[in-house]
């Protein structure tokens, strides 16, 4: 059974959100905000944007690019932590704005590694489902705002919306090997419930994260029988950039072999693994396999590897 | 060879490039002496220095935050 990543797509709001905006709301300044996490500015929805229209720009711009009629495709996946809770979860809304008819849709409810856990589990329908279309999409300026600013929240989050089309087809990147964990041990150290503020223990976060980015990383690569020095690039979920930095070193490879666009659309959960691929792809990526990579609330990671 | 809490010391003080605390109690991140992304140097140090793993499980700064809860882990796990 193979797999293949035919494309990425992306769609990010037009309002750039500086350092200096919000750390004159914050009371911290723009040289600090950049100093704890790279980021130099996000970007954030307007009232009229939610995840679904983010979404379907997303998706749009991925079936534009991968030359694939909406009438093809068989599955639609939507990750998203931000999304309004409630039933039906907005993938059936998507769906419907992308005419995709009587189309499954699958959502996924999940933040930071959510578009990873997607790809992944469309490496493994995609032979029964055909051409499956993940999508994540986040609006984290609604989660930050729904309550008083938190500084420690509300200088990484910004909005936007990834989105790759896996396929059995042969065409583009195969997916060789993959591998995804949870562990909700740690669960209550990185959660959102809209009744109250947004809750992150960073210190216990980004200790789990640093030991378990490397270590899922490591694991389909051992099973693929390469090392992190054969890999063209990283695309890790842009969370933090010293977390990226920090990454790269415990892979003992340069820091530029991980892909970072953090600095000018900050955290987007979900997406942001989805809206790096993107980039990346457009930039005449490097020769070699590339490695996707997440990890978030849950806790969840995982880790892909195409070529 | 140093007892245990004076090992700890040199590591701290090896991650942070400062002095370690005087008072083993004292807090390593809300002192600032250690900023978030230190901890897990100091866990890798910790664990060459005495031949142990720490499992993902134990991975809470609540477990490491001052060198006598680093100690009391040591303890426990040794």
């Amino acid at each position: 059974m193979s797999a293949f990543l035919h494309g990425f797509g992306c769609a990010l709001p037009e309002r750039v959100v500086s350092n200096d905006e919000l750390a004159g709301r914050l009371g911290c300044t723009s040289e600090w905000i950049e100093s704890v996490c790279g980021i130099r500015e996000r970007r954030w929805a307007s009232a009229e944007q939610g995840v679904v229209e983010l979404g379907a720009a997303a998706a749009e711009d991925c079936l534009s690019r991968t030359g694939v009629p909406a009438s093809q495709i068989g599955m639609l996946i939507l990750a998203s932590g931000s999304a309004r809770p409630g039933f039906p979860a907005p993938g059936a809304e998507l769906a419907h704005r992308l005419g995709l008819g009587t189309t499954p849709v699958l959502d996924l409810p999940m933040a930071s590694a959510g578009g990873l856990f997607g790809m992944v589990l469309a490496s493994r329908l995609a032979e029964t489902y055909g051409d499956i279309l993940v999508v994540a999409s986040e609006k984290m300026s609604a989660v930050i705002e729904a309550h008083p600013l938190d500084q420690n929240s509300a200088i990484l989050f910004g909005d936007g919306a990834g989105a790759a089309l896996v396929s059995s087809r042969p065409g583009g990147r195969e997916i060789l090997q993959s591998a995804i964990h949870s562990d909700g041990q740690f669960r209550n150290d990185l959660a959102y419930d809209t009744a109250s503020a947004l809750k992150m223990n960073g210190l216990t976060v980004i200790m789990q994260a640093t030991r378990k980015l490397p270590a899922v990383i490591r694991e389909v690569l051992d099973r693929a029988k390469l090392t992190p020095a054969d890999i063209g690039t990283f695309l890790v979920h842009q969370a933090n950039q010293n977390l990226l930095t920090r990454v790269a070193k415990s892979l003992d490879v340069p820091a530029d072999r991980v892909f970072s666009n953090i600095a000018r659309y900050g955290n987007t959960s979900s997406a942001s693994l989805l809206i790096a691929a993107a980039e990346w792809d457009r930039q005449d990526p490097p020769p070699g396999p590339a490695v996707f990579a997440a990890f978030g609330a849950g806790l969840h990671w995982g880790a892909l590897l195409a070529r | 060879m140093p007892d245990t809490q004076q090992r700890l010391r040199t590591l701290v003080q090896n991650v942070a490039q400062k002095p370690a605390p005087d008072d083993p109690e004292e807090s390593l991140f809300e002192s600032g002496l250690l900023d978030s992304f230190a901890l897990p140097d100091l866990v890798g140090a910790i664990e060459n220095e005495f031949s142990i793993k720490v499992p993902d499980a134990d991975l809470t700064p609540r477990k490491f935050d001052s060198i006598a809860r680093m100690e009391a882990y040591l303890a426990n796990h040794s």
